[in-house]
């Protein structure tokens, strides 16, 4: 579907925030906003839904749990009872304490590693993908919110975007292969 | 100003009075004599409950047993006189018990108060009030500590067994060489002179912090800000040193033949879990009378955090004190975890479960920290968890395995429970609930997480 968007740049982060809540209250759909840094509080003026990564690493870290525990219990009890040092090896909680440092850190590895490669696999990032940057200054000191003009009167949408306070207003074309 | 509600202090009174008769009926129900330890452990063994002790007790308790133990492995008798010790010891530990753990609320108290002045914490002022309330139980508490210490000082206990001074004496059947090696720094009149510099030195900072914080309110310029931010870095130093000796006199000294190097640490988590705990436990409550206007959720929600993260430092210490003497195994040091997990076993793991599963679990969830009767529920569990962990450290080597969570136990909880929440809402009273002047305290009202 090819539409059209207009990005708006702004050079403050407050007066992006408050320009998204307008922008929201036009009831206008924001497809997205390009910041050179995290701007506190803007996720929640653009009314998006809470981050579920925080529960996909405490699933992960139940996994790396499971893992290690049945690691060591098939190595150490299971397989070959040895007896090392005098440690009881007839059952895992007879020997459990022993355990712990690696129950503890394969959750933690777990936990870690596996969220962060879910966080690059959600937000789309790997080595050699090409960046999508509408403008090169967003990395910088400017912001850029790009807003569908869906069925919209582009004039008019250019002038209520110029007096929320965005300092270029520019028309793009959207294509298919954008993003 | 908070006013003391009527039916708060009645609450408290209750407590105290059922407390002490509790406390009461504990002394009166210890045997005086060999024979009526034998006619109640006579009447035990009905339930096969009293025969477990006689035999777990005959084989070790060894911190009180090594005079029994010397003499003849056969005497009968002296069975039955290390069991009376260790039945009348019972009420003075649970007493030691409950008083200390309640002290020990109103000092880690004290300690985080000097952390947030010390750190210029701009999310606490809003609590310094409440914080102040709480460490307001620490005069009351150093009184009773120093009572009791005095009256084992005077033999009028046992439950320090090295202050036996057949121990020391070389000429005496009973000499334990051992502690007479420690003699030097485990011997009374030390031991008092250190418990007043302890006493004296925590309950200073508190007058003193107290005091500038009130003059804070009217003042024009920050110098009693300023005044309270030195203290409290000195009293920090201080009370890391002073902490981790009390906690050798105090709690490893019941059993003098063990040592820890990390025990000062433990001890220490305990105490600020606890004392964080009851800090967003009174603010809750206050909150819900509504006389903290300005304690918003992320306050909650940042007590709820440090409770969490402080369950799990207590958690770490303890395993790595008690993984690091079960690897090692060497018997000096382990016969302290095999007489706690033969005679002590669910408390001793119970409280692990209330310590650490159980907040952790409960509390990890970030919006769960901000829900009032989670932060409370949880607190509840986690103060419980810590009773039995003082229980655990200091009854093995009093009263071995003639344990039991009875009238002399609850009775002491309840009477400092009593007596705490009343010492405690008397002092909220005495003073606005809110810093006014503190430089930190505008943010902290706005604080938002």
């Amino acid at each position: 579907m090819a539409s059209k968007v207009i990005h708006a740049i702004y050079n403050d982060d407050d007066i992006l925030l408050h320009a998204v809540k307008q922008v929201r209250g036009e009831h206008y759909h924001i497809e997205e906003i390009y910041t050179p840094f995290p701007v506190h509080g803007l996720e929640k003026a653009m009314g998006l839904a809470d981050t579920r990564i925080a529960i996909t690493s405490f699933l992960y870290g139940l996994v790396g749990l499971a893992v290690a525990i049945v690691m060591m219990n098939y190595i150490m009890i299971q397989d070959w009872p040895q007896d090392i040092g005098g440690k009881p090896s007839f059952s895992y909680l007879e020997n459990m304490p022993a355990f712990v440092p690696i129950m503890f850190e394969m959750t933690v590895f777990f936990a870690a590693h596996l969220m962060v490669i879910t966080f690059y696999m959600r937000s789309k990032l790997w080595p050699f993908k090409k960046a999508e940057n509408p403008d090169v200054r967003t990395t910088d000191d400017h912001f850029l919110m790009a807003i569908d003009t869906g069925n919209h009167d582009v004039d008019e949408m250019t002038k209520f975007l110029y007096n929320t306070g965005a300092l270029e207003i520019s028309l793009i074309e959207n294509d298919e292969d954008d993003h | 100003m908070y006013t003391l509600p009527n039916k708060l202090k009645l609450f408290a009174i209750i407590f105290m009075v059922v407390g002490a008769i509790g406390i009461v009926t504990g002394f009166m129900m210890a045997p005086k004599t060999t024979s009526e330890v034998k006619e109640m452990m006579a009447s035990d063994h009905g339930d096969g409950h009293g025969g477990d002790h006689a035999v777990a007790a005959d084989s070790h308790g060894d911190s009180h047993g090594e005079a029994s133990h010397g003499e003849a492995a056969h005497d009968d008798e002296a069975h039955y006189e290390h069991v009376l010790h260790q039945m009348q010891n019972r009420p003075w530990s649970a007493l030691y018990i409950a008083s200390f753990f309640f002290f020990m609320i109103a000092l880690g108290t004290l300690a985080f108060y000097a952390i947030q002045y010390a750190a210029q914490a701009g999310w606490s002022p809003v609590l310094f009030r409440v914080m102040e309330g709480i460490t307001a139980y620490l005069p009351v508490a150093s009184i009773i500590i120093i009572v009791l210490l005095l009256l084992s000082g005077f033999h009028i206990n046992h439950i320090f067994h090295w202050m036996d001074p057949e121990l020391v004496d070389p000429s005496n059947e009973h000499y334990d060489k051992l502690i007479a090696g420690k003699s030097s720094f485990l011997n009374v009149p030390f031991f008092l002179i250190r418990a007043v510099i302890f006493l004296g030195g925590w309950n200073l900072y508190r007058w003193v912090s107290r005091r500038n914080s009130l003059r804070d309110d009217n003042a024009e310029d920050n110098r009693w800000f300023k005044k309270n931010f030195k203290a409290s870095a000195m009293f920090l130093v201080f009370f890391i040193v002073t902490e981790s000796m009390m906690s050798w006199d105090w709690i490893m000294s019941f059993d003098p033949h063990w040592f820890s190097t990390l025990f000062g640490w433990y001890v220490f988590a305990g105490m600020m879990v606890s004392a964080i705990t009851v800090i967003a436990m009174v603010t809750i409550y206050l909150k819900s009378k509504g006389y903290l206007e300005h304690v918003n959720d992320s306050h909650i929600h940042d007590l709820a955090k440090f409770m969490f993260g402080f369950s799990i430092f207590w958690t770490y210490l303890w395993f790595s004190q008690f993984m690091l003497i079960w690897y090692s195994n060497i018997p000096e040091e382990v016969t302290y975890f095999v007489t706690r997990i033969e005679d002590y076993k669910l408390p001793f793991f119970g409280m692990v479960v209330m310590n650490f599963v159980f907040p952790v679990l409960m509390l990890m969830n970030s919006d769960y920290k901000r829900v009032n009767w989670f932060v409370i529920l949880t607190g509840i569990v986690i103060l419980a968890g810590h009773y039995i962990d003082v229980f655990n450290m200091v009854m093995p080597g009093t009263v071995g395995a003639s344990w039991s969570i009875g009238i002399p136990e609850l009775g002491s909880l309840f009477f400092f429970f009593g007596l705490f929440i009343f010492v405690v809402f008397t002092a909220l009273t005495k003073a606005p609930l809110l810093a006014k002047h503190n430089p930190f305290v505008k943010e902290s009202k706005h604080f938002h997480y």
